[in-house]
C-alpha cells in the first residue's frame, strides 16, 4: 500500500494535501481497500463549507457505506466530479484522479493534529 | 478460528481474509466487480468448505428427514438434491439446507456454517426414529464452481462424462480423487459444487488442476462478498439476513418447498395456521434507480411510514443499480409497488420487481 509522505492524515482515513491555504481532500489507500469497490461518492452538489470532523458525504461500496470527514473547516472551492461517472478511481488511484473535495482552509491550526505518514501506517498497522 | 484447508492458498493469493462463522474466510481476492463478472461470464471458484454437512444413516432416515424439513423427501431419489428448511414448532426457520439423497437409507445434509452446532443440536434432540446422525463438517472440503463455462472445466478433469441436471448429482473422481459432484450453487449460474475428504496437499491438487484446468476460461477465485452479490442478484435468500427464527418459509416466499400435504413435520400446524390467517408480511424484491444503496437494516417506507425493512441490500454488479430484499405489510408486496428505502434520513424512491433481479 501507498501512503505519500507530503499528505497529512486523519484518523478517519482521509488525506489532505496542503497548498498554501488550498486543501484537497481523499480517501486513503488503506480506506479504499478496506471498502473495496467503490460504487459511489455521495458528496452534495451544493456543499458550500466543510466542518473539520464533521462528515461530508458518503462514500457507497459494494458491500458497505462509510462517511466521509473533514479534516479542517473551509470553504468548498471544487467537488471532483468525475467521481460521478468514474467511482472506481477511489480504488486505483486514491490520491490522484480520485481526490473528492478541495477547500479553503479557514484556519491552518486545524491541521496541527492530522497525523503524519509515520503516524498513520503506525494507526493501522502497516 | 477455524480454517478450511484452503487456508493457504488463499493467503498465498492475497486475498482480504474475514472471520465468518468462526472461520478464517477469503471475502475478496481482487475486486468484488471483477470477480462477480467473472462467474456470470465465465467461470469462478468459491471455497466454501466452512458449510456444514451431516450424515443421516438408517432404516428410517426418510422418516427423520421428512420430519425435521418443509420439503417432500420422499420425491428424492438416490443423485437427486433438494432445497429445503427447518422450522421450530412455531414455524421460524431454524435453517435453509440442501438434502441429499444418497441411498434409501443415507442422506447428507448440507447446512449454512454459521447453524452447524445449533442444526446439530437440532437434529439430535428431534431424531425418535432409528437413525445415526454424523456431523461431517469438519471432514469435507467444499469447492464451488460456478460460471457458464464450468461444465467444461469440471470435464478436462473428471473420469465420467458430466451429464448432470440442476440439483442432481453424482459420485466422480475429479483430479483422482473421489468425490461428490453436485449441480448445484448459489449464483445462478451453471455451477458445480465438489465435496472431498483429505487433508490440504489433496485440497490444493484439487485447486490447482480446477485453475489449471480453467486458464483457457481466465478462471477466477472468487471470495465471500461476491458470493453475497451473486446470490442477492438472484433473490436467494441468506439465512440471518432475509431469513431466521422471527420469519417463516411463506411470508419469506419458501412456499414453493413448504409442501403441507406431505405427512406431518415439525412447524406444521404453525403454517397451516399462518396460511389459512393470510401472509401479513412478505419478503420483496426491491430495486432503484438512485444511487443511495439499500443496506441490511434500514426502513422501508411508503409517505414517511414505516412498513417493513431491508433484509439484504446492495448494488448489483451487473445491473449497476440498487437491489434489496426486505420485508414489508402484504399490502405493498405487490409487483410494481411504489415504496421507499430510507437512507440517512433521506427517502430513497424504489418499485417492488419480480425475483430474480437479473434474468437468466
Amino acid at each position: 500500500m501507498n501512503f505519500p509522505d507530503k499528505l497529512k492524515y486523519t484518523k478517519d482515513h482521509e488525506w489532505i494535501l496542503v497548498e498554501g491555504k488550498v486543501g484537497t481532500i481523499g480517501i486513503t489507500d488503506y480506506a479504499q481497500s478496506e471498502l473495496g469497490d467503490v460504487v459511489f461518492v455521495d458528496i452534495d452538489p451544493s456543499l458550500s463549507e466543510i466542518k473539520k470532523g464533521e462528515t461530508f458525504g458518503t462514500i457507497e461500496a459494494v458491500k458497505t457505506v462509510s462517511d466521509l470527514y473533514a479534516p479542517c473547516s473551509g470553504k468548498v472551492i471544487e467537488i471532483n466530479k468525475s467521481l460521478a461517472d468514474s467511482p472506481e478511481v477511489v480504488n486505483s488511484d486514491p490520491y490522484n484522479l480520485g481526490w473528492m473535495v478541495k477547500v479553503e482552509i479557514n484556519d491552518l491550526n486545524d491541521l496541527n493534529d492530522l497525523l503524519d505518514v509515520e503516524a498513520y501506517k503506525q494507526l493501522i498497522g502497516q | 478460528m477455524k480454517k478450511t484447508k484452503f487456508y493457504s492458498i488463499h493467503q498465498k493469493l492475497g486475498a482480504k481474509i474475514v472471520e465468518f462463522a468462526g472461520f478464517q474466510m477469503p471475502i475478496q481476492y481482487s475486486s468484488i466487480i471483477a470477480e462477480h463478472k467473472a462467474v456470470r461470464n465465465s467461470v469462478g471458484v468459491f471455497d466454501v468448505s466452512h458449510m456444514g454437512e451431516f450424515h443421516i444413516k438408517g432404516k428410517e432416515a426418510l422418516k427423520l428427514v421428512q420430519y425435521i424439513t418443509v420439503n417432500d423427501a420422499s420425491k428424492l431419489f438416490p443423485g437427486r438434491v433438494q432445497y429445503s428448511a427447518m422450522c421450530y414448532e412455531d414455524g421460524g426457520i431454524v435453517d435453509d439446507l440442501l438434502v441429499y439423497m444418497i441411498s434409501p437409507e443415507e442422506f447428507m445434509l448440507v447446512v449454512n456454517a454459521s447453524n452447524i452446532q445449533k442444526d446439530f443440536e437440532w437434529i439430535k434432540s428431534n431424531n425418535k426414529f432409528d437413525v445415526e446422525l454424523i456431523d461431517q463438517s469438519d471432514v469435507y472440503s467444499l469447492l464451488a464452481v460456478q460460471g457458464p463455462n464450468s461444465q467444461k472445466v469440471i470435464q478436462k478433469i473428471c473420469d465420467i462424462d458430466i451429464n448432470l441436471e440442476y440439483y442432481h448429482f453424482t459420485s466422480a473422481q475429479i483430479a483422482g480423487l473421489e468425490m461428490i459432484l453436485s449441480r448445484t450453487g448459489y449464483t445462478g449460474e451453471l455451477g458445480y459444487e465438489l465435496y472431498f475428504k483429505g487433508d490440504e496437499s489433496a485440497a490444493e491438487k484439487i485447486w490447482n488442476e480446477v485453475f489449471e484446468a480453467g486458464k483457457d476460461f481466465n478462471i477466477q477465485p472468487v471470495g465471500l462478498a461476491a458470493r453475497d452479490s451473486l446470490r442477492l442478484e438472484m433473490g436467494y435468500c441468506l439465512y440471518g439476513n432475509d431469513i431466521d427464527k422471527t420469519t417463516n418459509p411463506l411470508e419469506a416466499g419458501l412456499g414453493w418447498i413448504t409442501k403441507m400435504n406431505k405427512e406431518n413435520f415439525i412447524g406444521l400446524d404453525a403454517l397451516q395456521k399462518v396460511k389459512k390467517e393470510g401472509i401479513k408480511r412478505k419478503l420483496i424484491g426491491i430495486q432503484s434507480d438512485d444511487r443511495s444503496f439499500p443496506r441490511h437494516g434500514y426502513d422501508i417506507s411508503v409517505n414517511g411510514r414505516l412498513i417493513g425493512k431491508i433484509t439484504s441490500g446492495t448494488v448489483s454488479p451487473v445491473l449497476e443499480k440498487p437491489i434489496a430484499l426486505g420485508y414489508v405489510s402484504a399490502e405493498y408486496s405487490e409487483i410494481g409497488s411504489k415504496i421507499n428505502y430510507v437512507v440517512r434520513s433521506k427517502e430513497v424512491p424504489a418499485e417492488v420487481v419480480k425475483l430474480p433481479f437479473v434474468k437468466k
